[in-house]
């Protein structure tokens, strides 16, 4: 019977050493945002900084809270996020360098083609947003700590509304999702110009409001402490970094765009 | 019902285009489960057997724990591996987030109480004359094991079957600990779950479909080992 177990104990752990691959010599893992991954950006613009920089990144697409989460644990090398106060206090707290802003583009308010609540064209949102309140249409809201949810909560905050009863919608979904269930529910909701655009041929909803102050929507990049985390492959998180300020990357930000309208603007150091 | 049709349509014509990034979300999906299930179905087998051989207190307890523990759901268990091997958790140093061996691990924990569960039920259902003629004719006891499994294959064929169905399909555990990174530990649910909020039904039905079919050769294969189906005459 003993020599019996003793064998099986041995399966697992040969099994499992087997599984244990080889390290890849530079392998930079980053969290970043649904919005950047589901518009399409990454799936061109991972390959050429692999390609230039001589390294593999494994890419986590999550929400910006979850990335930064990500972040605090040292799970993660480098995160790019798109919450402002958020990162400044993860930087600000020891858990990344710097946040440094590579590119943004703006939120836009978008709804049913006939907006029952009447907000086209209007360009102030916590205007908007109090008219959605009053006239009590369906409002969806991703209610996932993103960034675009941290973004909805300071306009609800500005317009000195706090949003609550029926028509007010918690998904709890990323943003892709989200706007699907606006689209269902023929109802209003936020989003990132990134990801409207590019699921714009899909949506029944139309862009109503856009071009407002405060729909400035901005990228950063922050290399996690190798302070605290030790573990963390900050050199080659940092060459990331330093790629992202190049000419290159700039053009191919730039150039990026869905049925001829540009989704990113790189910011120039 | 139009778009439904649609989606199909193009999911055929997605699978048989030879998309080499498809191809690897499927060998991910079953490489993974099929690595946990080999992991965990000797140990599950051997503990359902002790439970059903031995007599000792606690023992219906334990039954009907590992009998709860199948209801536990997938995300729970990708939560707790994930604190364990996170950098800040207990075993972050063996770096094993977000790899293929972190996503097995979190399989074989999730199979492991339905695959007790199941072949604890073979057993029990097993006659212990098996055991005890085995011994009596000078068998070892891993011998008389051996001749006890071969008596309950079925049963336990089942328990394998139903474990594996329970980890090729979840998409909790593995989002949560491998993390759903393009080229590696994406498998099929996790990709479902994706390109569903992408909008990009064509490429989910493909993918759900291309499961069921192999998971369909899979329990054929299963299925012969499982003899002729009818009851013993």
């Amino acid at each position: 019977m003993k020599r019996y177990f003793a064998n099986l104990l041995c399966l697992p752990v040969l099994l499992l050493s087997a599984l244990a691959t080889a390290g890849e010599p530079a392998l930079v893992r980053m969290a970043t945002t649904t919005s950047t991954e589901n518009s399409g950006l990454f799936t061109v613009i991972q390959p050429v900084f692999e390609q230039a920089l001589d390294i593999r990144v494994h890419v986590i697409a999550v929400g910006t809270g979850k990335a930064l989460e990500l972040g605090r644990r040292g799970d993660v090398d480098v995160i790019l996020v798109h919450a402002r106060e958020a990162e400044e206090a993860f930087v600000k707290d020891g858990y990344g360098l710097a946040r440094h802003e590579i590119m943004y583009n703006d939120f836009v308010i978008v709804g049913p083609p006939g907006d029952p609540a009447g907000v086209r064209g209007m360009r102030d949102a916590a205007k908007a947003f109090a008219t959605i309140a009053e006239s009590a249409e369906i409002f969806v809201s991703r209610g996932d700590e993103s960034g675009t949810h941290k973004k909805e909560n300071t306009i609800w905050q500005k317009a000195a509304i706090l949003p609550q009863g029926g028509w007010y919608r918690q998904v709890g979904q990323g943003m892709g999702k989200t706007l699907q269930i606006a689209g269902e529910l023929a109802a209003y909701t936020l989003v990132d110009r990134g990801t409207w655009l590019a699921y714009r041929a899909n949506s029944p909803l139309q862009l109503l409001v856009s071009g407002g102050a405060d729909m400035k929507n901005s990228y950063g990049i922050i290399a996690v402490s190798p302070e605290r985390f030790p573990d963390v492959n900050y050199a080659a998180a940092q060459r990331l970094i330093d790629w992202f300020a190049t000419p290159e990357a700039h053009a191919i930000i730039a150039g990026y765009s869905v049925d001829g309208e540009q989704l990113f603007y790189p910011v120039a150091k | 019902m139009d778009s439904l049709s649609a989606a199909t349509a193009e999911s055929f014509r997605l699978l048989f285009s030879g998309d080499v990034a498809l191809w690897v979300i499927i060998f991910t999906s079953f490489s993974v489960s099929l690595k946990a299930i080999l992991v965990a179905a000797p140990f599950a087998f051997v503990v359902a057997f002790l439970m059903a051989h031995l007599r000792y207190p606690g023992r219906r307890a334990m039954i009907a724990g590992f009998s709860a523990l199948q209801s536990i759901p997938a995300v729970v268990v990708g939560l707790t591996v994930y604190l364990v091997f996170s950098r800040s958790g207990p075993l972050g140093d063996l770096k094993l987030l977000f790899t293929h061996t972190s996503m097995v691990i979190g399989q074989i924990l999730l199979s492991f109480p339905l695959l007790v569960a199941l072949s604890h039920a073979a057993f029990q259902a097993a006659d212990r004359r098996v055991w005890e003629t085995s011994v009596t004719l000078g068998a070892t006891p891993s011998r008389a094991f051996m001749t006890l499994v071969h008596e309950v294959r079925f049963g336990l064929t089942t328990a394998l079957i139903a474990g594996f169905g329970r980890i090729i399909a979840e998409v909790g555990c593995s989002m949560m600990v491998g993390g759903n990174i393009l080229g590696y530990t994406r498998n099929i649910p996790t990709a479902i779950a994706l390109e569903t909020t992408k909008g990009e039904f064509a490429q989910a039905i493909a993918l759900g479909m291309v499961l069921l079919t192999l998971a369909l050769i899979l329990n054929g294969m299963l299925a012969f080992f499982q003899g002729r189906g009818v009851m013993k005459s």
